[in-house]
């Protein structure tokens, strides 16, 4: 074997850094291109973005760079964008002035009403009113779905709820009524609350004891039917729920009925006012109307 | 090189190396963090965000405790999905007395930078009771035994003190009233309410829980009810260059 055929060694190809430990060297290999090349494009890029983007601090701000980019400017710039692509429709809602017949015959209004208005009431009212507008039996959530209102199914009644919200504090146009704590407040005796309620029960068609049934009726018509009516169909002005039908906000057993009137009982529900824009409102308002129940 | 042989002595001389790495490093802080410290536009002056009354902190404390920045941010980005779903962005101010801050890192619930008035108390104490029992689809635990959890508020003075030496503005006045201020926030009609208000404007004063006493949930409802409302976006104007 002669001694051309011998690979060169690595240290006679590329050298050594010179650098050496107990006799151990160091090849002084290049570096790869692909990496030096990736490099040299960093350094080219920090330089340009620093020329082009907000980037090096000075005294009192950032300098702006050349492009001037501003997120809060960006995000207000798409929200215009998309109020720009619907701003025929939103006019032509507010110009329904919620008639819902109005709205029913322009298709593409309609559409865009009940389409926006589901995704502002998964958004915002599915919490209470649950996904599918069924609202939380027992919990005092109505159901949407049904065609018993507590303070009106017209559309501009729902659109007045949601813009303002029940019994809330932020909102001075908020509905309001409060039924009393009869108990708690010893406005009836336990024995007249325990009339009451079979009364109650008596004209929602339920189970009842009838003596006790029949000496509630005076107490309901003097304690109950202000708000409730004298016949306990209730009052939408006053958001009395109706006493006569098998819907219950929560609960018709003797047990819920008993505390509902010891305690008293009422749901909140926030304002919109702020949260939502005009034209979200009138469309929610239109999704909940087409639901079943409106008017 | 010339500068190349004289980086020699850099390398082979341990502790030397270690100086001068040190200095580097430092340069790379200095750029990064120093101008947080004196840039006008890191926090813009905001009006109306005030430090949290002793109630409010007690519910923050509480939400800490349960780990409730692991699911939920309070954080709005400005992005528009976020803030059409959301509210307005969060503001760096919003959270300047937050020790620590809430931004939390991952949403497997909704963000509650602007859960404040967005539902009824009601709706949070049944919510926190048994969240499935309002959203059938939440897979949230059930925190009802915060109802059962009594509040002894002599801690909170101190409490106070601690946020007051990380920063927070509270006065003398406040942390002296800590205990009063405390009681009061659950009862309109008492003497202290108005007080209670002069000190923390906005502050929301009524029984959370609708029970007797101040329980971990009427503090944690105080809380929530009271995140993201104290900057009043109808009057705000947002810096533009920020």
């Amino acid at each position: 074997m002669s001694t051309s055929d011998k690979k060169p060694l690595p240290e006679d190809v590329v050298g050594t850094t010179g650098h050496s430990w107990d006799g151990i060297e160091e090849l002084n290999n290049p570096l790869p291109r692909w990496w030096l090349w990736s490099f040299y494009a960093c350094i080219a890029f920090a330089l340009i973005y620093v020329v082009l983007y907000p980037a090096v601090p000075l005294k009192s701000g950032a300098t702006p760079g050349l492009l001037g980019h501003s997120t809060r400017a960006e995000v207000a710039r798409e929200i215009e964008r998309f109020h720009e692509a619907n701003a025929d429709l939103v006019a032509r809602l507010i110009e329904a002035d919620l008639d819902p017949e109005v709205i029913r015959a322009d298709p593409d209004l309609y559409n865009y009403a009940v389409q926006g208005g589901a995704a502002v009431f998964r958004t915002w009212c599915a919490q209470c009113h649950g996904s599918g507008a069924a609202g939380v039996q027992a919990a005092g959530y109505p159901s949407l779905l049904d065609d018993d209102w507590l303070w009106g199914g017209a559309l501009e009644d729902i659109y007045t709820t949601v813009t303002h919200g029940i019994r809330n504090e932020d909102d001075p146009d908020a509905r309001w009524s409060q039924m009393p704590a009869f108990g708690v407040d010893e406005l009836l005796t336990q024995e007249e609350i325990g009339q009451v309620v079979h009364y109650v029960r008596k004209i929602s068609g339920q189970e009842h004891d009838a003596a006790l049934a029949s000496d509630g009726e005076e107490v309901f018509l003097y304690n109950c039917a202000s708000c409730h009516m004298d016949d306990g169909t209730g009052d939408r002005y006053q958001g009395a729920p109706n006493l006569t039908d098998a819907i219950w906000l929560y609960g018709g057993s003797v047990e819920t009925l008993t505390e509902t009137v010891f305690y008293s009982r009422f749901g909140v529900m926030p304002s919109h006012q702020e949260r939502l824009s005009e034209a979200d409102r009138r469309a929610v308002a239109t999704y909940v109307h087409q639901l079943g129940g409106g008017e | 090189m010339a500068i190349l042989e004289k980086h020699k002595i850099l390398e082979k001389n341990a502790s030397l190396l270690l100086v001068f790495s040190f200095l580097v490093v430092t340069v790379g802080g200095l750029v990064e963090i120093a101008p947080l410290f004196y840039l006008e536009n890191t926090i813009e002056e905001v009006e109306g965000v005030r430090p949290y009354s002793p109630m409010e902190l007690e519910g923050r404390d509480i939400y800490v405790r349960e780990g409730c920045y692991v699911c939920h941010s309070q954080m709005i980005r400005p992005m528009r999905d976020e803030v059409e779903r959301y509210g307005h962005y969060s503001l760096a101010a919003e959270s300047m007395y937050d020790h620590p801050f809430q931004w939390g890192s991952k949403r497997t619930g909704p963000d509650l930078a602007r859960v404040g008035g967005r539902y009824s108390d009601d709706w949070h104490v049944q919510h926190l009771r048994d969240p499935q029992a309002l959203v059938p689809e939440s897979i949230m635990p059930k925190y009802g035994f915060l109802e059962n959890r009594m509040i002894d508020p002599q801690g909170i003075a101190d409490k106070l003190r601690v946020h007051r030496m990380v920063g927070v503005p509270y006065t003398d006045e406040m942390i002296e009233n800590a205990v009063a201020d405390f009681n009061a926030q659950i009862d309109p009609f008492s003497d202290g309410a108005d007080a209670l208000l002069e000190r923390y404007p906005g502050a929301q004063v009524r029984n959370f829980d609708g029970k007797p006493g101040i329980s971990e949930m009427d503090a944690l409802v105080a809380y929530l009810q009271m995140l993201g409302t104290l900057v009043d976006f109808s009057t705000f104007e947002p810096h533009a260059s920020r």
